[in-house]
């Protein structure tokens, strides 16, 4: 397929925008790192926070600060260089609408920070109500919610202008992931933005006086696990066009990346209620709906593995590899761009297998809120996805500021990446384990009045802390690549790689770009899997609930 | 579209094994009768102290039901009641809790009796058990400042 933009840079102002979600990524890292290792400290039992600081209040910074923020902006920074690349420049009012939603976010950020630290919102970033925050921190979570959808904006428009002056023609394979990522974030934090403003706003600031919980927290998982494919599907983007063209191969089926990234549209959204298996209040057989609907997410994740094998090892055999498993020793293996999303897409696995775990029906019961779900989250998002960020920014950051990735920061790439596997398996591996014997999630250290079972726990929360200290060391690296990379590395040209499909003349089916049709099914699907107990939730709702400030 | 024969395979190996995972989870809820707590009474989270049974926590026998006892709780932040109970070693017991202010969690440490409580929603759990020792009960979603406080044992006794 000819893509008149393939050697071209991504404009300058584009870039410009780009990079100023990066910086905030990154000090988002930095300090939700930090709240992290601490985490980790406490619950060893070995050390106390200073200065009055509460557990919770840094367990709702890092919570806040990781899981929003830092993933929020990097993936809208990631997408809007991503559509400028291979759609080209974004025009003016596009560029404003990003500056827009940039600066909303970090308002939100700032807003929802300063009521952290005044000790007014100790309700972790989940705000379970009737834990009641101040209002100004749900304002502050709405305004980065809101800048991400005029960012997202930016995205859509572009694309529309691409289709507009290229009738009847697939658009780039990047920005028809980015615009696909785009409309299933906005589709779900519709529900967020419901609870948000239509609940908890007026109940915070005293219009009514209480709340009903089943529907707040139903409206919460509509959006919270989509969420969690939000962070995932960027690094597809990247396993999918980005690491074949690193490798020196082809992505292998362009059609297929397309399919699998609107199967992940279709059936991300009907699934939330596998995290409120444990909930009173909803009648099982619309669980196991959607846990039904929750596994068919299987399909486009057994569709990207097979493509990334594929594309890595028809790239092997093409230099010649021999053998069952010869082409592995054909990767480049002292590529950080390759090597450290590599990394990530291994985690993957047992990651994944994991999440089976969680969303299963009964399953659930044996691990539901114990700390191993914290390890399953810090295996895919904080293992899987943030090393394939990291892999991105390796090449990303010096394109956009017009330097190059050097020899000595790609071997410290891939050292960090060594570090962060090793901190990743001691912790995560710890709370996997310890998880299994009951430890809970979100607790800080207890003795639990000297039970037996709670003492059993201990040498594990004493793993996670050497594993949190590993980790907390790649994120010290991790800054510190980022600042070399944004100011300091040489002058010079760094590729944005592109990949280009193995079946070139085969042009993807345009019923791919038919949005009407595939909203249509997202919203039928969101329908049949919500309509039925949601109205129950509400018809059947006990009274309503008051605001508590347990902190 | 073109599809490459070897991922028709995959995707056909995938997705056989999908069907037989949620077949098998499917007998297990419907036919077994594994289901998870979804218990669909309500109660006024304001009442909870004068309404029946959770005015008197705490383990009860039963008689004419598919279960040996009944074994009340309320839990308020950042406590259960009862703080301690024996249950008889093999007895069938239907666990009944609520809450009286904010979501809690109740799970049986290292068991898979495990369920939220919600401000007005009553959850239940039916379970035999068939284990003698010192069982810890853990609030597992945060519920405040003393959330890692918050706990509970059973005594299984011969």
């Amino acid at each position: 397929m000819f893509n008149p933009s393939a050697k071209l840079k991504v404009d300058p102002r584009d870039g410009k925008l780009a990079m100023a979600h990066f910086f905030v990524a990154f000090t988002a890292l930095a300090i939700g790192g930090l709240a992290g290792l601490l985490q980790t400290l406490v619950r060893s039992g070995k050390f106390e926070l200073p200065a009055g600081i509460g557990y919770y209040q840094i367990l709702t910074v890092h919570g806040v600060v990781l899981g929003l923020v830092l993933t929020t902006f990097f993936i809208m920074g990631f997408q809007l260089a991503a559509t400028s690349k291979t759609s080209g420049a974004l025009t003016n009012k596009q560029r404003i609408a990003g500056w827009i939603g940039f600066w909303l976010m970090t308002a939100g950020t700032v807003l929802a920070a300063v009521m952290i630290l005044l000790n007014e919102a100790t309700v972790l970033y989940t705000f379970y109500a009737p834990l009641q925050a101040h209002a100004l921190y749900y304002i502050g979570l709405t305004l980065v919610i809101v800048g991400s959808w005029i960012d997202g904006a930016a995205i859509i428009m572009k694309y529309a202008e691409w289709r507009r002056k290229n009738p009847g023609q697939p658009s780039p394979l990047l920005t028809f992931m980015s615009l696909v990522n785009t409309m299933m974030w906005i589709v779900a934090t519709i529900g967020v933005a419901s609870t948000v403003l239509f609940q908890l706003l007026p109940w915070s600031l005293g219009f009514v006086e209480t709340v009903n919980i089943g529907v707040s927290r139903t409206l919460f998982w509509y959006f919270g696990h989509p969420l969690v494919y939000f962070w995932l599907l960027p690094a597809y983007m990247a396993w999918y066009v980005v690491i074949p063209k690193v490798i020196g191969g082809k992505i292998f089926s362009d059609s297929l990346a397309r399919l699998s990234f609107i199967l992940f549209l279709l059936f991300s959204i009907p699934v939330g209620f596998h995290h409120q298996l444990m909930e009173p209040g909803i009648d099982p057989a619309w669980k196991f709906l959607q846990v039904i609907l929750t596994f068919l997410v299987v399909i486009p994740s057994l569709m990207t593995a097979f493509s990334l094998f594929a594309t890595f090892e028809s790239f092997g055999r093409s230099k010649g590899a021999t053998g069952l498993f010869g082409w592995v020793k054909k990767l480049p293996w002292g590529d950080a761009r390759f090597v450290v999303p590599f990394i990530g897409m291994v985690a993957f696995i047992p990651a994944g297998a994991g999440g089976i775990v969680n969303a299963s029906h009964q399953m659930n019961q044996v691990v539901h809120n114990t700390i191993w779900v914290t390890g399953h989250f810090h295996l895919t998002v904080a293992t899987s996805v943030m090393l394939t960020f990291f892999g991105i920014s390796y090449w990303l950051i010096p394109h956009l500021t017009g330097r190059t990735l050097t020899k000595a920061m790609n071997k410290l790439g891939i050292i960090q990446a060594v570090i962060w596997s090793i901190g990743m398996t001691f912790m995560s591996g710890a709370m996997h384990a310890v998880g299994l014997l009951g430890a809970p999630r979100r607790s800080s250290y207890s003795e639990y009045g000297g039970a037996a079972q709670a003492a059993e726990w201990i040498p594990y929360q004493i793993a996670q802390a050497i594993g949190g200290s590993i980790l907390f060391i790649g994120i010290i690296l991790m800054i510190y690549i980022f600042i070399n990379l944004a100011f300091f590395a040489p002058k010079g040209e760094q590729e944005f790689p592109v990949g280009e499909a193995a079946d070139e003349a085969e042009k993807a089916p345009m019923v791919f770009e038919n949005w009407k049709l595939w909203l249509g099914i997202t919203v039928v699907l969101i329908l049949f899997a919500y309509t039925i107990p949601f109205i129950d939730l509400i018809q059947n709702a006990p009274p309503g609930a008051k605001g508590y400030k347990l902190w | 579209m073109h599809m490459h024969k070897f991922e028709k395979a995959w995707l056909g190996f995938g997705i056989g094994s999908l069907l037989v995972f949620l077949t098998v989870l499917g007998v297990s809820a419907f036919y077994l009768g594994n289901q998870p707590p979804s218990c669909l009474a309500t109660i006024d989270p304001e009442k909870v102290d004068t309404t029946v049974p959770f005015n008197e926590p705490g383990l009860k026998k039963v008689e004419g039901k598919d279960w040996d006892y009944e074994l009340v709780y309320v839990a308020s932040a950042f406590s259960y009641s009862p703080a301690e109970v024996e249950v008889p070693y093999g007895a069938k017991v239907k666990i009944i809790a609520t809450t009286k202010d904010v979501v809690h969690g109740f799970e049986v440490a290292g068991s898979n009796i495990n369920m939220m409580l919600e401000p007005g929603y009553i959850s239940e759990h039916v379970t035999t058990f068939d284990k003698t020792g010192e069982y810890l009960i853990v609030c597992n979603e945060y519920c405040g400042v003393g959330h890692h406080m918050m706990s509970s044992k059973i005594k299984v006794v011969e």
